[in-house]
């Protein structure tokens, strides 16, 4: 895998957080669309995974969050020490963590939609 | 002409509504340490007394004169104009010459070094890795147009009074070190640059004389280098000369960014007039 | 990049003491801060939801674990934080891009910084504004009852 120079993390890390403003801001309004204890109701979310428009929007948010935030995490991280060993741990980590909250949260987006309960 | 001068400050005082606290003397509080010699941290209370224009340096060279020999300070010029007087006077990075002790609240002045740069003794601090992050932006112009080995060809490059402004106020640097003592990710990260040296890489960046545009531009876009900047603005408020390091730096960064594409422009020289 | 000594930095302290430097950098802290709350947040509401794959009865007792004072009371916070570290973050693209910081020019007494004008300084009150609107009117929501 080619490494990305810092300017084309940095303009996909401003990319990301701008689009997930949008797609957050449409899933916390999802909330209010009904009255708010209703839309925690179990029936409820599960129907909200059958619709594909929203599943759709859930995945985007999964992806758009997590390489915005663990790419911040990273950031910060890179600025507190500054040995080789701690640089490549600090990448390695973040992209892993990163890889798996996708994984994690997909797979539940996948099973909901799928659910027969 | 000096009336109206006169006017303009009074004018800007009132503006800032700036405060003095008259005193007749006042307690210096005064961090000293001899790191190599091994001597731990403590700090002296001496008092001085001052008048309404004594300097927090005037202060402490009364204290060194009078009081205590042993105080090391660095200092120069007495008029902000040479940067060696800088310290943390009350928590914040100041030019001690510059910081008039009425204009400090309370009955005691802590005077500490400047923090992130390597402490040698008292109040003296090491700049060597300070003008060492600065030799990295290669603080001069680059063109290969500028062929002074040739006399035949010797000629000037065009600049205009807007050209020249573009980049006028980042020259006034002094490197007095007080920006870099201020930065939040100087407190940590040991290769970022600091404000100084990436405001200097802003200041030939945009100077028309100088074409090495890109190769700059490949020196801050680092891991460690203008990325981690995050407008903190803390370099700005603490420059005693208004150079505005953030904003030289904002600007480079635009350009990294695209937003600024069509501004860096490299000047012609003019043409020798053909002699008869 | 050359490394350099870490002989009396400030360390971590500097990010802690936000207070002396001007909005800027008290605009700095908090979008840290919130952005590190945001990623823990984050990471807790996508294990707290893969509970809907484990049945009405795991949803359930989530919900009991979740829908709490406390819980709500943690999920405002995240309201403000999110809403300040957005509008702070729409504010920081267009400052990084040099965009609404003034011209450089020739600097004179006061020697006032151009870039840390109101301009762009009004954009972190804005922020602060709205997370303490989203706040309220999270708060309506969440222990009005509706």
């Amino acid at each position: 895998m080619a490494m990305l120079r810092e300017s084309q993390i940095m303009k996909i890390h401003y990319i990301t957080g701008i689009a997930a403003l949008f797609v957050v801001a449409v899933h916390i309004l999802m909330r209010l669309i009904i009255p708010f204890s209703l839309s925690l109701e179990y029936e409820n979310v599960i129907a909200n995974y059958h619709n594909i428009p929203y599943v759709l929007l859930l995945e985007s948010i999964l992806v758009l969050i997590a390489i915005h935030g663990f790419n911040g995490l990273r950031i910060i991280l890179l600025e507190l020490r500054q040995s080789k060993a701690w640089e490549d741990g600090v990448t390695i980590l973040t992209i892993v963590a990163m890889m798996a909250v996708v994984a994690y949260g997909t797979l539940t987006i996948i099973l909901a939609n799928g659910s027969r309960f | 002409m000096t009336e109206q001068i006169i006017e303009k400050i009074e004018k800007i005082e009132k503006k800032h509504k700036k405060k003095e606290t008259i005193r007749s003397s006042v307690v210096l509080k005064v961090y000293r340490a001899n790191r190599r010699a091994g001597e731990s941290v403590h700090y002296d209370s001496i008092e001085v007394p001052v008048q309404r224009w004594t300097t927090v340096l005037d202060a402490l060279l009364y204290a060194k004169a009078y009081k205590d020999k042993s105080i090391g300070i660095r200092y120069s010029c007495r008029m902000a104009s040479c940067g060696s007087c800088g310290m943390k006077i009350n928590g914040i990075p100041r030019l001690a010459c510059y910081t008039k002790v009425s204009e400090l609240e309370g009955s005691t002045i802590t005077v500490e070094p400047l923090a992130n740069f390597p402490h040698i003794r008292d109040l003296v601090t090491d700049f060597s890795q300070f003008f060492s992050h600065h030799r990295d932006m290669r603080p001069y112009i680059q063109n290969d147009e500028a062929d002074i080995k040739d006399r035949a060809k010797l000629s000037e490059f065009m600049q205009s009074p807007e050209d020249l402004d573009k980049f006028l106020q980042f020259s006034y640097c002094i490197k007095c070190g007080l920006c870099y003592s201020a930065c939040p990710t100087v407190a940590t990260d040991t290769k970022f640059p600091g404000p100084q040296a990436l405001s200097q890489a802003y200041r030939y960046f945009i100077d028309n004389r100088d074409a090495a545009g890109k190769e700059r531009e490949n020196i801050v876009d680092d891991r460690h280098g203008i990325w981690r900047c995050h407008f903190a603005g803390s370099c700005s408020s603490v420059c005693p000369k208004g150079v505005d390091p953030a904003l030289g730096i904002q600007l480079l960064r635009g350009h990294l960014l695209g937003f600024s594409k069509n501004e860096k422009k490299v000047a012609d020289l003019r043409e020798r007039p053909k002699r008869d | 990049m050359e490394v350099a000594d870490r002989n009396n930095r400030e360390g971590m302290k500097a990010w802690l003491n936000p207070g002396r430097y001007g909005w800027e950098r008290a605009s700095y802290w908090l979008q840290r801060l919130t952005g590190v709350g945001l990623l823990a947040y984050f990471v807790g509401h996508i294990y707290e939801t893969s509970s809907l794959t484990q049945g009405p009865d795991a949803w359930a007792a989530m919900l009991e674990l979740t829908q709490t004072p406390m819980g709500h009371l943690i999920l405002l916070l995240v309201i403000g934080m999110s809403a300040y570290h957005s509008a702070n973050g729409i504010r920081l693209i267009f400052t990084h891009g040099g965009k609404g910081l003034g011209k450089p020019g020739r600097p004179d007494y006061p020697y006032d910084a151009v870039s840390l004008n109101y301009r762009q300084k009004s954009g972190i009150w804005i922020a602060l504004i709205l997370a303490a609107t989203a706040m309220l009117y999270g708060a309506s929501v969440l222990f009005g009852g509706e």
